[in-house]
């Protein structure tokens, strides 16, 4: 018998940490309850990307969107909506700032405005059956490369469809692959780099978790066209769920005849093998990779030679990013005009971004290239919570700059973002509201590049240990006449000096803060003041005596014990006992708490 | 299955298709059973059971079936609401195990509106 509804439950990551397990295996307990079995079919997906509100379920073909689901909510929505066909309003979504749950999901803004290609079947299919993806058209590029097209013709249709690679550097994908096609050398290999290093991102994961097969059959794509019969996948095993779903694909693809030897009784050989990795941030950068993959050290080296001519084991090697690949076999059904028809005049299709930070609607979204920030902040992200003024967004993570509110209008592509000082990276977007101080927020980055640095070069090495020392004194009010000068010039001489992108850009967010913030580095400077309130040794804390009630609350929660006073007398803050934590600013009921911050 | 070719990956594609019509958000027909609690003590799971029946096999006729909540209109329960792709939807009333059967092959696969006991046709709503 046919089912008449498929309740679409997310597992990705998220939602899996939330409970979504737990949640199906109530959904199908309840269903048998009822007898429904035979006409309701629970369908695990991978990551939906409304992150914020899971675990989220979408009901087929009703186009119901659930979220925020417990199983406790679980016997009512199985009776209430599958038995009786009464959706449940109160587990719907509700924008914030409305009343009005929004029922239908084409209906909620956070998904109205994307664009869907590289993870054009999230939701819809599970990531685990591999029929659910031939469903979707999968398999149907690879089998119309292998029987109507030449590897040159493959290479024309990415180069027109102008797909540029979407692990941060945006170079022409096709033209990457046609100068390794045209390397003499053999055998040639395929990596697909998913490392995803950047903090904060997490599209690469959510693409595998939620659509490998379509992974894969770009990675065949891109073989056919350089002529390679041996892929990499590259994963960072902090990725579990990911590693087995893809294991998982490659199994079924296997089984399928759609990877190994004479795919699709078309004469072509290629397999694809995982290989895993610590995680360690410039694994992610292409040389460093190849070296992880050899088993030799993880250090970047010189380019040229550029991997498509001397890459893994000195072979030709084409490297693309986990979304790239992704795109890939969409290119090939639509064609190359379809997809150079989205977007702007040199950044074509579309771009996931995964967006967090001080915005309502956290989660992963993909748009076309050329949507304005302001689209995405506020129709997508449903703006900043609680009326907080928007300050900014930190595009591509540490290697990426912080873009300021004045350019709300500014359409997203390669080039927009590096001409104000940022760049799309892999596509991470830390929203900052009024409470952000940004040189705290570049401390943090340079904290992480410091930090991840490989150490081979003294530039990267050394010059990220003194600009985070500068930072770290400007943040402790210890800053001095000239630093941001010395900053601006240590970051100059780190870029010109580094070896590979790791320290070529790991001065960006401290650059660009300066940049668009310096007044805030002079306040922390000359004034000892931090104007967001967050650099803990320029703040304190005190209490209003005519304000105060003395209702003890804050004495009670403060984890110090650096607040005294009598009942209902006004209460006093032990300056030197307390550790700034805010939970009294918090907590207490008559805006008696004052944040002061500047030489007092 | 083993090792698939050209066709054989086409076949999968065009079953799976079928079979997972129904989150596609597009199908030639839409049939919604009313199943507020008035409709259900009416009889509204037998309309259900015998749809369910009937679709079996006739996957390429591209038909989903789905449940709303009580249409208002509790003493004329059974109900249905039958919506071909491009058509104004109609409401059937009173139903009965043969209407309905009637009303599947007659409207959903062969797209003749069985007037006898149709309602009303399009919307009350202004579209
Ligand atoms: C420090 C550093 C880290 C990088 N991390 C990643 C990463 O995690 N994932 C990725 O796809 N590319 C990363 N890259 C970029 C890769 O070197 C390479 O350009 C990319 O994988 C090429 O694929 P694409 O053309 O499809 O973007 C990193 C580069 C640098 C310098």
């Amino acid at each position: 018998m046919a089912y008449r509804t498929h309740l679409m439950i997310c597992t990705g990551t998220a939602c899996v940490s939330c409970g979504s397990f737990d949640i199906k295996k109530e959904l199908e307990q309840e269903i048998r309850k009822h007898g429904l079995e035979k006409e309701i079919l629970v369908v695990t997906t991978g990551c939906q990307g409304f992150c914020a509100q899971g675990p989220v379920m979408v009901v087929q073909p009703d186009e119901i969107f659930y979220q925020k689901l417990t199983s406790e909510d679980i016997p009512e929505l199985v009776e209430e909506h599958f038995l009786k066909g009464r959706p449940v309003k109160r587990l719907m979504f509700t924008p914030p700032g409305e009343e009005t749950p929004v029922p239908n999901i084409n209906e909620i803004g956070f998904f109205q405005k994307q664009r869907l290609i590289a993870l054009r079947n999230k939701g819809l299919i599970d990531p685990e059956k591999i029929d659910d993806y031939i469903g979707r058209d999968g398999y149907k590029a690879i089998a119309k490369v292998l029987s109507t097209m030449t590897s040159e013709d493959v290479i024309k249709e990415i180069k027109t469809s102008g797909l540029r690679g979407r692990g941060g550097g945006g170079f022409p994908t096709g033209l990457k692959w046609e100068i390794c096609s045209k390397s003499k050398d053999n055998p040639k290999y395929i990596i697909c780099n998913a490392d995803e290093g950047d903090p904060g991102a997490y599209m690469d994961r959510s693409i595998i978790e939620s659509d490998p097969h379509s992974v894969i059959e770009g990675m065949l794509i891109g073989a056919k066209a350089i002529g390679a019969h041996q892929g990499y996948v590259y994963i960072r095993s902090e990725y579990p769920l990911a590693i087995s779903r893809l294991e998982i694909a490659i199994r079924q693809a296997s089984e399928y005849g759609l990877l190994g030897n004479d795919i699709l009784g078309q004469g072509f050989d290629f397999n694809i093998e995982i290989k895993q990795g610590a995680g360690a941030f410039v694994c992610g950068e292409e040389t460093s990779l190849i070296h992880s993959i050899e088993g030799v050290s993880p250090e970047p080296r010189q380019r040229p030679p550029f991997p498509a001519q001397s890459g893994l084991w000195g072979k030709p090697t084409n490297i693309n990013n986990v979304e790239t690949w992704a795109n890939v076999p969409r290119i090939i059904i639509r064609g190359a005009e379809w997809f150079a028809s989205i977007g702007t005049e040199k950044s074509k299709g579309t771009k996931v971004f995964s967006l967090v930070g001080k915005i309502n609607n956290t989660g992963l979204v993909e748009v076309p290239m050329g949507i304005t920030l302001k689209e995405i902040i506020y129709d997508i992200g449903g703006g900043i919570p609680g009326g907080k003024a928007f300050k900014g967004v930190q595009i591509g993570g540490p290697s990426g700059g912080v873009v300021p509110s004045s350019s709300l209008d500014l359409p997203v592509d390669y080039e927009r973002l590096v001409e104000v000082g940022s760049m799309m990276g892999s596509g991470g977007m830390v929203v900052t509201d009024e409470d952000t101080c940004m040189v705290d927020i570049a401390r943090y980055f340079l904290e992480f590049t410091n930090d991840e640095s490989c150490g081979k070069c003294t530039s990267c090495r050394d010059g990220s240990a003194a600009m985070l020392e500068i930072l770290t004194r400007i943040s402790d009010g210890n800053g001095k006449e000239g630093d941001i000068e010395l900053l601006e010039e240590l970051g100059r001489a780190i870029k010109d000096a580094s070896q590979c992108g790791l320290g070529q850009t790991l001065p960006n967010p401290v650059l660009s803060t300066i940049a668009h913030f310096r007044d805030e580095y002079e306040a922390h400077i000359k004034e000892k003041k931090c104007p967001a309130h967050v650099c803990k040794p320029l703040i304190s804390y005190r209490i209003e005596s005519e304000k105060c009630t003395g209702c003890k609350l804050c004495s009670r929660k403060c984890p110090a014990n650096a607040i005294t006073g009598e009942v209902k007398e006004p209460h006093v803050i032990d300056q030197s006992q307390c550790i700034k934590c805010g939970i009294c600013y918090d907590v207490c009921k008559f805006n008696a708490v004052l944040v002061e911050t500047g030489k007092s | 299955m083993g090792k698939l070719n050209i066709e054989d990956l086409e076949k999968i594609s065009q079953k799976v298709k079928k079979a997972n019509l129904l989150r596609s958000g597009s199908a030639r027909a839409k049939i919604t059973v009313h199943m507020g609690t008035c409709g259900i003590s009416a009889g509204a799971r037998n309309i259900m059971n015998v749809l369910l029946k009937e679709m079996e096999g006739k996957e390429s006729k591209e038909i989903i079936l789905t449940t709303s909540g009580c249409a208002g209109f509790c003493s004329r329960e059974p109900m249905a609401t039958v919506e071909l792709k491009g058509k104004p939807p109609v409401k059937y009333v009173d139903l009965t195990e043969e209407k309905i059967e009637k009303i599947f092959n007659k409207h959903v696969l062969n797209g003749e509106i069985v007037t006898e006991y149709a309602l009303s046709i399009g919307s009350e709503r202004e579209p």
